[in-house]
């Protein structure tokens, strides 16, 4: 364990790496996440059949095999994303993102946001269509109907599953650790390779991750308080 | 007439299947001859964990299969082969077991695994380009070493990086658990770690990565399976000593291996070895190196 108190920046860098991933994906996944649900909800017939297709096709798709597309599979048909490094390289004369955590963030998203999509469109439907239906009564559009009545509604009845499917993202990063990124799981192999006290160590990264869990649950706790309506 | 024919075609038939034989014959020959020494295992001494591998006479031996030169299986090999490999050979053939039997089971063992499979007692020996370190002696039995390396670069031909020094702050790919991760970092480089040395090197072949770094024995048998695309490039920035791994239970096979090993480089077994396996890129037989004494 002295090995890893004498490192300890090494576990702060790796938890700082896991969280990184988690908010870029996190953020990522809601941006692509809430469209998509209102394409699977929308009244035009081609976006639905495209959300449901996307959806059924990566949410059946296991993340590692997600991973191994996008890191192995696209960089063999030259789509590598060192264009983002060189633009970097241009505009600020250093490289923030690269491109492997590019790459891990952009697996990471394109999976979590069906789940993200599936979990708000859960919501959307827990709003009686009668609602939807007033709001057309008075003369609102599509777009009206659902930033003004529907979706104020429906997030707050997605803030449980959403809660739980941006855990399991908080997770899913530790996969990322086979595809070159050291973050928090391939630090934890790293001590564990060097000491014999695997259990203490593993105990530790565990502790962390679970802390970090319960960060993202009493946040949604709070949301929840502050959403929540009298019915 | 049709009589003649059909002899023909049968001498034809046998002619061409002495051929293949013959090419059987001559694929055998690609290790050294390592036979199985019925003797050295009578010496052992009782007790001693050696003594019970010979008495059990079977073995499992941790190596790479993807590091060409030092252990590599390929999809239609029964075996892996490899300089690691051959040393292995002399090893087992020490217990009284036939290198070439099913007696040996060689275990694939990544860089992540070695530590583990040794301390859970899954492999007897490891022999997979296993640099000795004090971190790593701390916690299993490290004997040799039998080889020395360094670590340099692998990149794609025409790249324009030429040293070490143009990857500083650049993305570097090796695999977990070893120690040219830390090397690397140590350089200023971004370590990236794959499980296996294959996957990091089509990273480099693909694109996706500038470079790949760890031992240079290693990177001179991908550069030589890929001279159109890949070079190494730069001066070895470490010194990695091979050595051989042991469970950290049985301290007593330390003196043992480092006999046989010694053994070997006196007799020019470990010469032929290296002539066999990585000499046969062009490299020069180096002098064999200098032991470290077993603490007893």
């Amino acid at each position: 364990m002295d090995d890893v108190w004498n490192n300890f920046d090494l576990v702060v860098r790796a938890f700082g790496m896991t969280v990184g991933l988690f908010l870029a994906a996190g953020i990522a996944s809601l941006a692509v996440g809430l469209p998509l649900a209102a394409m699977r909800v929308g009244p035009v017939a081609v976006m639905r059949r495209a959300a449901a297709t996307y959806v059924t096709l990566v949410r059946n798709t296991p993340l590692l095999m997600v991973f191994i597309f996008v890191v192995i599979a696209l960089p063999r048909i030259d789509i590598t994303f060192k264009s983002i490094e060189s633009f970097q390289e241009d505009a600020f004369g250093q490289v923030f993102i690269s491109a492997y955590f590019f790459r891990a963030t952009l697996a990471l998203s394109l999976y979590t946001s069906t789940f993200v999509c599936e979990a708000v469109r859960s919501g959307i439907n827990s709003v009686p269509l009668g609602q939807a239906e007033a709001a057309r009564a008075v003369g609102l559009t599509f777009g009206g109907t659902m930033t003004q009545v529907v979706l104020p509604q429906a997030l707050r009845a997605t803030v449980p599953p959403l809660t739980s499917v941006l855990i399991a993202l908080l997770k899913n990063t530790s996969v990322a650790a086979a595809f070159g990124i050291i973050e928090a799981a391939a630090r934890m192999k790293y001590f564990n390779n060097r000491t014999t006290e695997d259990v203490q160590v593993f105990l530790l990264f565990a502790l962390v991750y679970v802390l970090l869990v319960e960060v993202v649950s009493a946040a949604s706790l709070v949301l929840e308080r502050r959403w929540k309506a009298a019915r | 007439m049709r009589f003649t024919r059909t002899r023909a075609t049968l001498v034809c038939a046998s002619l061409l299947l002495t051929l293949a034989a013959c090419g059987d014959a001559g694929s055998d020959d690609e290790g050294s001859d390592v036979s199985a020494d019925t003797d050295a295992a009578s010496e052992l001494e009782d007790g001693t964990r050696m003594k019970e591998i010979a008495d059990d006479g079977k073995i499992v031996i941790g190596v790479k299969y993807d590091q060409p030169g030092l252990g590599f299986k390929g999809a239609t090999d029964d075996v892996p082969s490899g300089f690691d490999v051959e040393i292995a050979k002399i090893l087992v053939s020490k217990l009284g077991i036939d290198p070439e039997s099913d007696n040996v089971e060689w275990k694939e063992t990544i860089s992540d695994n070695r530590e583990p499979f040794l301390k859970s007692g899954e492999v007897d020996l490891v022999l997979a380009s296993y640099s000795i370190t004090d971190e790593r002696r701390a916690e299993v039995g490290q004997a040799g070493p039998y080889f020395l390396t360094g670590q340099q670069v692998l990149v794609k031909k025409d790249s324009g990086i030429s040293s070490v020094d143009d990857l500083k702050g650049k993305e570097v790919c090796s695999v977990t658990g070893s120690t040219s991760i830390d090397n690397a970092e140590a350089e200023g480089m971004k370590p990236r770690g794959f499980d296996t040395y294959s996957e990091c090197r089509d990273q480099v072949l693909d694109g996706a990565i500038d470079a790949m770094t760890t031992d240079g024995s290693i990177l001179l048998g991908y550069a030589a399976l890929n001279p159109d695309d890949l070079e190494v490039v730069g001066e070895p920035f470490s010194e990695e000593r091979i050595g051989v791994g042991y469970s950290p239970e049985s301290p007593e096979m330390c003196q043992w291996i480092t006999d046989t090993l010694q053994e070997s480089m006196d007799n020019g077994d470990w010469a032929k070895a290296f002539e066999a396996t990585l000499g046969k890129s062009g490299a020069e037989t180096p002098e064999p190196p200098q032991m470290d004494p077993c603490k007893s």
